[in-house]
């Protein structure tokens, strides 16, 4: 077991200097996840306008993998279009429940490919993914209150 | 430097005294005590959580599946009798092991928690019945007494208990060296308590609490006296009447036993009082179409088909506790406690929490490291093959009374030695480089 897998320089370094970190106004949904086998928690806000993401907002408390994968989030997902943060959601989904197996696609997840070593550890995905759904959630409530025709939106796998 | 040293008078109790026992000879009943992780050798610092198995307790188990399997209180067949004898068996040394006075008042269950909910749910059965016996009965304005520092499992029973029949839930804070506070005991304990449960040795600080003046109170004021020995019974000599309790709940698998295996001890009077908890085969006594009387204990609170190979297990690791010796066990343990207090204070950046004297403690040593997240930390020590527990050790808040979201946590038995504390602290100047 090679702990600079997990380690990656880049995921250290989010973890030490985290972009964007701390709640901000304004803003359109707030989503707030535990994860109850370790207490770890996030709290994340989404700001659209129209169908771009203006800002994700978050504050918690967890590990560097949390920490580091919630830094990584509000780098990749500020200012893409909702359709476009979707996709790289569901990339990031697949490549931390893939056990390794999954070749990250760099032009899609930049950054976050170094999180492809956290899913050889099935202990700590739930960490990187903490943030992850609670964008998920977050984003569904903001895209669900701001149509009109409302009914059922899909987000995410 | 001049090494000082005390003498014990002559005719005092001697450190030499103590029992002892020889740590590598332990070490060498233990198969997994001799695999790698991940290319280092095993440091198994993680007991408080479940325990190793020494090769009597797998063999035991192996030769009872291999020789001996029937089911067990219904059949008149060899393999049916002989599955009986071995079970009862089990039983009759689980009571031997903790001094009851009889074997029917040990109640096999799947774990602590499952022995924490039958007292509990007895309440909410007894309260449920016109005919409950008044010493369960719970409602508005009675009182359940729990503590700060008890583990979820001796909580989330007792709030659903209160819940459910109204009763409110009353707990013991924590004092700042990781101590039971017992300064408001007599207000807390009153005439409106109907249980008092808590903890007899904290999983999370290491806290071995006194129980006399807790005890002498409950008696006062006539309520009932229930511990979590779940981290006792495995490292400190029980004796249920020299304690003086009503409940004690422990568990196999963290006593050298099999996972699946629990056990509920109840004062004889008590049990029988007590209304069964699941309902089924081998609890009753006669069943017809329009009701059921049930069995007397432990039947009663044993439906369905018990853990067999599991109670086997578990005689066979009372055994060997036994043959060690709880005395020595403990004894050791206090020993190397102390010598992991000391090697622990010499990490820059580390804060222990729970008392920092090895008196009224054992060895389970929660810390935090610089701040760094407890999920990291193990990791780390991980990678270097030192198994440690992180997070909140199901005893959530305990943690929110030291302000920290988790912990990480060491704990010791009979087959850890100085070297494993040397490894965890050699493992922990690598956590710091990783993440200064």
């Amino acid at each position: 077991m090679q702990l600079d897998q997990l380690y990656q320089e880049i995921i250290l370094d989010h973890y030490k200097k985290p972009r964007g970190r701390g709640l901000r106004e304004p803003y359109d949904t707030e989503a707030h996840h535990v994860n109850p086998t370790c207490g770890d928690e996030i709290t994340l806000r989404v700001t659209l306008d129209g169908e771009r993401i203006t800002d994700v907002s978050y504050d918690g408390m967890g590990c560097s993998i949390s920490q580091a994968s919630a830094s990584v989030l509000h780098e990749l997902l500020v200012g893409k279009p909702v359709p476009d943060a979707l996709t790289r959601l569901d990339a990031f989904t697949e490549l931390l429940g893939g056990r390794g197996q999954v070749e990250p696609d760099e032009a899609v997840l930049e950054d976050a490919v170094a999180f492809a070593g956290v899913a050889k550890y099935p202990a700590r995905v739930k960490c990187a993914l903490l943030s992850w759904m609670a964008f998920k959630d977050a984003l569904a409530r903001a895209v669900d209150s701001s149509d009109d025709n409302s009914g059922e939106i899909k987000v995410g796998a | 430097m001049t090494a000082t040293s005390i003498v014990i008078p002559d005719g005092m109790p001697q450190y030499e005294d103590q029992p002892r026992f020889d740590p590598a000879l332990i070490r060498a009943d233990f198969p997994i005590l001799d695999r790698e992780v991940n290319g280092h050798p095993l440091v198994y610092l993680d007991s408080g959580n479940t325990s190793q198995k020494p090769r009597q307790v797998i063999d035991a188990i192996n030769e009872h599946l291999a020789r001996h399997n029937g089911n067990v209180s219904r059949s008149v067949h060899t393999l049916g009798t002989e599955a009986t004898l071995a079970y009862e068996g089990a039983r009759a040394k689980v009571a031997a092991f903790i001094n009851a006075p009889s074997p029917d008042e040990v109640v096999f269950t799947k774990n602590s928690t499952e022995a924490i909910n039958l007292v509990a749910y007895s309440f909410l059965n007894a309260s449920l019945s016109p005919k409950g016996d008044p010493r369960f009965k719970l409602g508005p304005g009675d009182e359940i007494v729990i503590s700060e520092m008890e583990h979820h499992s001796n909580i989330v029973p007792w709030q659903l208990l209160a819940e459910r029949t109204g009763a409110t839930v009353r707990w013991f804070g924590i004092t700042d060296a990781g101590r039971l506070d017992e300064s408001e005991l007599d207000e807390l304990i009153n005439e409106r308590t109907k249980i008092v449960s808590i903890v007899h040795y904290s999983n999370i600080l290491g806290t071995i609490n006194a129980t006399s003046r807790i005890t002498a109170r409950v008696r006062e004021v006539g309520a009932l006296l229930m511990l979590d020995c779940s981290q006792s019974v495995p490292h400190l000599p029980m004796d249920v009447v020299d304690y003086d309790v009503d409940f004690i709940a422990f568990t196999g698998h963290k006593m050298l036993g099999p996972t699946g295996i629990g056990v509920l001890w109840g004062r004889g009077e008590l049990l029988a009082a007590m209304p069964p908890f699941l309902g089924g085969g081998s609890m009753i006594e006669t069943v017809t179409m329009g009701g059921s009387t049930f069995a007397p204990p432990p039947m009663r609170f044993e439906a369905g088909t018990p853990p067999i190979a599991e109670a086997v297990g578990l005689g066979a690791a009372v055994d060997y506790l036994s043959a060690v010796g709880m005395k020595a066990i403990s004894w050791y343990e206090k020993e190397l406690t102390a010598y992991a207090l000391d090697a622990l204070q010499t990490v820059p950046g580390l804060r222990l929490f729970g008392p920092k004297v090895p008196v009224g403690r054992g060895g389970t040593l929660s810390f935090d490291l610089d701040g760094i997240h407890p999920h990291d930390v193990g990791q780390v020590l991980d990678a270097e093959g030192v198994q440690v527990r992180v997070g909140h050790h199901c005893a959530r808040p305990t943690c929110v009374r030291f302000g920290v979201p988790a912990m990480t946590r060491a704990s010791l038995y009979l087959y850890n030695t100085t070297a494993d504390i040397d490894a965890l602290v050699a493992g922990l100047e690598k956590v710091r480089k990783v993440f200064a």
